[in-house]
Order: structure tokens, then C-alpha cells, then sequence
């Protein structure tokens, strides 16, 4: 009886969770002056409202540094709150990582302070913003509510920037994107990924390069091995303090490419390569799946029509 | 049983596995689409009607990309196929595509546009005249019919219009495969300032002239086509040659 109150008022919490449109955004201080909001390692849905995704924030010595803003307008608004909560200093800065949409449609609750991205970050947002946000109105509904694209104001480029007291190492990479920027915060020892990493969740490839990500991962595994790392900040999935989500994003993609084009080449239909079961490695990594079919309809066309002996 | 069977569908049954027979029905969409009854009176009019599990219709049942949803038609099982005709109920343009078997199995695996959550369909024609339906419903977000074609941002598609590359598989578990992709912007006519311009026809045929496979393909079908067919034991080259509704054709050979 005691165990059916419990569950009765889970669910009733559960309920409340999604009627009230609250992310219960907890900033989790991950090194010194260092603070990550993690996402559920899930898609989106009506009840996560698009909390999937880690955001982050820098306390400065002259204001605040914001790195991705999430999936909606309420969740920009609930992530400056709860930035408020852990410091009165002013948002210098927001910088989004790239153009997928759970990492800028944020950006509206920033509106009166700059926001900076990568060139081609910021073209890939005013060219694709709204389209990306008609797909996430249709997924997490009314938690998008009020959401418009609201495009970097800055353009970053890569190398030192320095803001607020801050002094931070701008890596410019790409793969996942066209444009994927990666944060070296020195002073904490703190590398932001962005999706170029995912730790315990199926990577997404709607814009992949393979190639130039797992060029990419070299690069950032690289940064790893410098003496001043300490932590690691995945775009999706926990921190980790080792290189293991680089590792494990590699061999995702390894995989990946390898089947489409083995599968290209012994004459498998799409269909054929849909049907493909996922190995025992990657069986239990959350939304395999569902990951392993969207890329198939990303991947395979290239891998087929170079089977099939056409030009790109 | 609400309908009874007819006395074709009963001597029918009698011939297949338990299991197949009892999914035999003449009435009743299994897919309980709301326009099945005018798809009957557009494709199938006046023939007799049976949904026959035998007719395989493979697709996913999210498309992840309306522009390119693959599907594949599996009739093997039925014999005697001369003609199927595939059909997506909700679609804008209904008609996907048209094949006739000849020497082949019927199989054919292709990709579509789809506008809409539909059921895709394929009916295949028995030689006593009988249609047998199979069907699968794929849900979409949709745009895959009003959406450009890629080819309509570039002008590059117009020096390689209608060129072939292809491959025939005469080892491993997919010998006797052809698979082979057609440059085609696909055009459905439904995207404003672009005239519909899409393939037509495609002939398959052996070294010894003979026709193994006849299709007409209509607007629905994806940018730039894939087919896969199932050659079956023939050996040799096999000659890919067709038009498209402008009257642009090409030849191709597609080497084993």
C-alpha cells in the first residue's frame, strides 16, 4: 500500500513536472568557478520538454560566461535564473558550440548580452534556425512555447579569447557539424566538448562528416593529454574526467562507417541495412537504436552510390 | 467470418500455410485507411480484390527522411506475378510506381517521397486476373512532395542528367542482385516554378535482348532513384535503358 502511495505520488510529480514547464535546472559545479547543467540522456519528448543537453557556465572574475543556452526559450530563461542563484555577477558572454538547436534556441533569454558563435555556426543558425525549431515544436511541445531563433550577434574565431578576466583556448573543429567549436578553459582545466562528444548516448549525425569528426576526435583526445586537463564536458552525457566518451564516440563512428560501407558493398537495399541488428558493444548505449536508423538515412546514400561506382 | 471468401480466395487458401491462409481477406483494409475505397476504384476496378500476405511492402515505420524512404516490394512468394502497382493512400500524387516482372522475381526495392503518414501499398496482378494487396503504414513529418529537389539548387544535375551507375552481385548471400542509381532531379510538379520532370519508364534487358524487367516509374519516386532487383540465376551484363516525360533517354550497361 505504502509502495502504491509512493508510486501514485511519483507519478503525480511526474505530472506536475510537465504541467508547470519547469526544467529543475540544478547548476552542478564541476571544477572551480566551473558549473554544468546535464541533460537527460534522452530525445526529445513532451515530458523531458528537450532537457537533454548539458549547458554550462563560467564565473569569471568580471562576469559570467555561458556555453549553450538549450532547447527552448524557457529553458534560457530557467538556466539564467538558476545562474543567478550561484552568482550576482552579470553575463559577460554566451557562446554557442554550434548550430543544432538544443544549443541555441536558448539564446533569447541572453537578447541584451553578446552572443558569439563560429561563422559558419552562425550562418547554419539563420539559415536552418527555424526549421529546427518547427521540429522541436513538433517534439517537445508546448514547453517551446514563445521560442524564436535569436542568431549570434558575434562571430568567434579561433584561438585566445579573453572576457571578463578570462582567458580561454577557442579550438575550431568540425564533423559533427560544419562548425564545431571546442572551449578550453585553462584556468579550470575544463575542455567543452560540445557534440563532438557523447558519453553513454547513441551520437546524432544529421550534419556529420564522419571523417573530419573522427579527425576531430584526435585532435580534442590530444588536448586531453596536456598537463592542465582535468575534466571533460561532453555536448550529451555525463563529465568524466578521462578521455573514455572520446574513445567511445570514436568507435560509434568507426562502426558506423565501416557497416555502411561493408553493407554498401555485399548489395544490401537500405532497407536491408535497417534491419542490420546493432552489436552486443553498443546494444545497451542508450538510444543505439534509434540513432543507428537516423543514420543510416544519413549515411548510407555516400557509402551506396560509391559502391555502386558513381561520382559524389 | 463477416465476409465470406469467394470460391477463388477458398481453392487459394487451400494451397498456402495455415498460418498465411487465415490472413487472406477480401474485405476489411488491414491498414483500416480511410481512402482504401478509392484506391480500389483508382487501381483496381472491376478485378477481384485480396490482401495476401504474400505480398511483402518493407519500409520503416518512422521515415526519418520523407525525401528518401526506402521501400521495398517482396512478391517472391507469391507466383505468377505479371504487374504490381505501388500506391501511398495519403500521398498528393498517389501512383509511386508501376513493375512488371517478366523474367525476374518480383522484387523490387526503390525509394520515395512521401508528403504525409500514409499507408504505402503494393498490388500485385496474379495471371487469372486477381490483385493481391499488401501494405505498410509509415509515419512521417512530411514535405517530401512540396520540398525542391536538391538538384533544383544547382545546375551541375543537368550535365549528368539521366547517367547510370549500377553493380551486379554474382557472389555471396545477395548473388543475383542488381542495384543500380539513376541521375534525376525527380520533380514532382508540386513545388512552385518547377514543372514536373521525372523518369518514366526503365527496361531492363539481357545480352540476348530479352526483357527481365519492365518499370514505370511516376513523380513520387526519390530524387536521383535507387533500385534493387533480384536478377534471379541469370549470368552477363544486363542493359538499364529508358526515358523520362521530357523525352530525355538513356542506356546504360551495368557490367557483372
Amino acid at each position: 500500500m505504502k509502495r502504491l502511495a509512493c508510486a501514485l505520488l511519483m507519478l503525480l510529480a511526474s505530472q506536475l513536472g510537465a504541467a508547470d514547464f519547469d526544467y529543475r535546472l540544478a547548476a552542478v559545479q564541476v571544477a572551480k568557478d566551473v558549473y554544468a547543467f546535464i541533460g537527460k540522456t534522452e530525445d526529445f519528448t513532451t515530458d523531458n520538454g528537450g532537457n537533454i543537453v548539458n549547458t554550462a557556465f563560467i564565473v569569471a572574475p568580471q562576469g559570467v560566461i555561458v556555453i549553450d543556452t538549450g532547447s527552448s526559450l524557457r529553458y534560457g530563461q530557467q538556466m539564467r535564473r538558476a545562474i543567478a542563484t550561484v552568482t550576482a555577477k552579470p553575463i559577460a558572454l554566451v557562446i554557442n558550440t554550434h548550430h543544432h538547436p538544443d544549443h541555441f534556441l536558448g539564446n533569447q533569454a541572453f537578447a541584451d548580452v553578446p552572443i558569439a558563435a563560429l561563422a559558419e555556426t552562425r550562418n547554419g543558425i539563420a539559415a536552418d534556425g527555424n526549421a529546427f525549431a518547427e521540429n522541436l515544436f513538433r517534439m517537445s511541445g508546448d514547453w517551446m512555447k514563445g521560442t524564436e531563433v535569436q542568431v549570434p550577434s558575434r562571430t568567434l574565431s579561433p584561438g585566445r579569447l579573453d572576457v571578463a578576466g578570462r582567458s580561454l583556448r577557442l579550438v575550431a573543429l568540425d564533423g559533427h557539424t560544419g562548425a564545431d567549436l571546442v572551449i578550453d578553459d585553462e584556468a579550470s582545466g575544463v575542455i567543452f566538448a560540445g557534440d563532438l562528444v557523447f558519453n553513454g548516448r547513441a551520437p546524432t549525425t544529421p550534419h556529420a562528416d564522419v571523417a573530419h569528426w573522427l579527425a576531430a576526435l584526435d585532435r580534442l583526445e590530444a588536448l586531453t593529454r596536456e598537463s592542465g586537463f582535468k575534466l571533460l564536458l561532453p555536448g550529451h552525457g555525463k563529465p568524466t574526467s578521462d578521455a573514455a566518451p572520446i574513445r567511445q564516440t570514436r568507435a560509434w563512428l568507426s562502426w558506423l562507417t565501416a557497416a555502411m560501407r561493408e553493407s554498401a558493398k555485399s548489395g544490401l537495399d537500405m532497407n536491408d541495412v535497417l534491419a542490420r541488428p546493432l552489436p552486443a558493444e553498443f546494444a545497451d548505449m542508450p538510444l543505439a537504436a534509434t540513432e543507428y536508423r537516423r543514420s543510416v538515412g544519413h549515411l548510407f546514400p555516400a557509402a551506396e552510390q560509391e559502391a555502386l561506382g558513381g561520382k559524389p | 467470418m463477416k465476409y465470406p471468401l469467394t470460391i477463388a480466395a477458398i481453392a487459394l487458401a487451400a494451397l498456402m500455410p495455415p498460418a498465411e491462409a487465415a490472413a487472406l481477406r477480401e474485405n476489411g483494409d488491414p491498414l483500416d485507411s480511410a481512402r482504401w475505397s478509392e484506391m480500389r476504384k483508382a487501381f483496381l476496378a472491376g478485378a477481384p480484390v485480396l490482401f495476401d500476405p504474400r505480398v511483402k511492402v518493407i519500409a520503416p515505420s518512422t521515415a526519418e527522411n520523407p525525401m528518401q524512404v526506402p521501400v521495398t516490394v517482396d512478391a517472391t512468394a507469391l507466383p505468377g506475378v505479371v504487374e504490381v502497382v505501388v500506391f501511398a493512400d495519403f500521398n498528393p500524387i498517389v501512383q509511386v510506381l508501376r513493375f512488371f516482372p517478366e523474367a525476374a522475381p518480383a522484387f523490387l526495392g526503390f525509394r520515395v517521397k512521401l508528403q504525409q503518414s500514409t499507408p504505402v501499398r503494393a498490388a500485385a496482378r496474379t495471371a487469372d486476373g486477381v490483385w493481391h494487396v499488401g501494405g505498410a503504414w509509415v509515419n512521417t513529418v512530411g514535405g517530401g512532395c512540396t520540398a525542391p529537389s536538391a538538384a533544383g539548387g544547382s545546375k551541375e544535375w543537368q550535365q549528368r542528367l539521366n547517367e547510370v551507375s549500377g553493380r551486379q552481385w554474382s557472389e555471396g548471400p545477395n548473388a543475383g542482385r542488381v542495384r543500380l542509381r539513376i541521375v534525376h532531379p525527380m520533380d514532382t510538379g508540386l513545388v512552385a516554378g518547377t514543372p514536373a520532370f521525372f523518369l518514366e519508364e526503365i527496361n531492363f534487358t539481357d545480352t540476348a535482348g530479352k526483357r527481365v524487367m519492365r518499370v514505370q516509374t511516376y513523380e513520387p519516386v526519390s530524387e536521383n532513384p535507387v533500385f534493387t532487383l533480384n536478377r534471379g540465376e541469370a549470368a552477363g551484363p544486363l542493359e538499364a535503358s529508358g526515358r523520362d516525360n521530357n523525352g530525355n533517354a538513356f542506356k546504360a550497361r551495368i557490367a557483372q
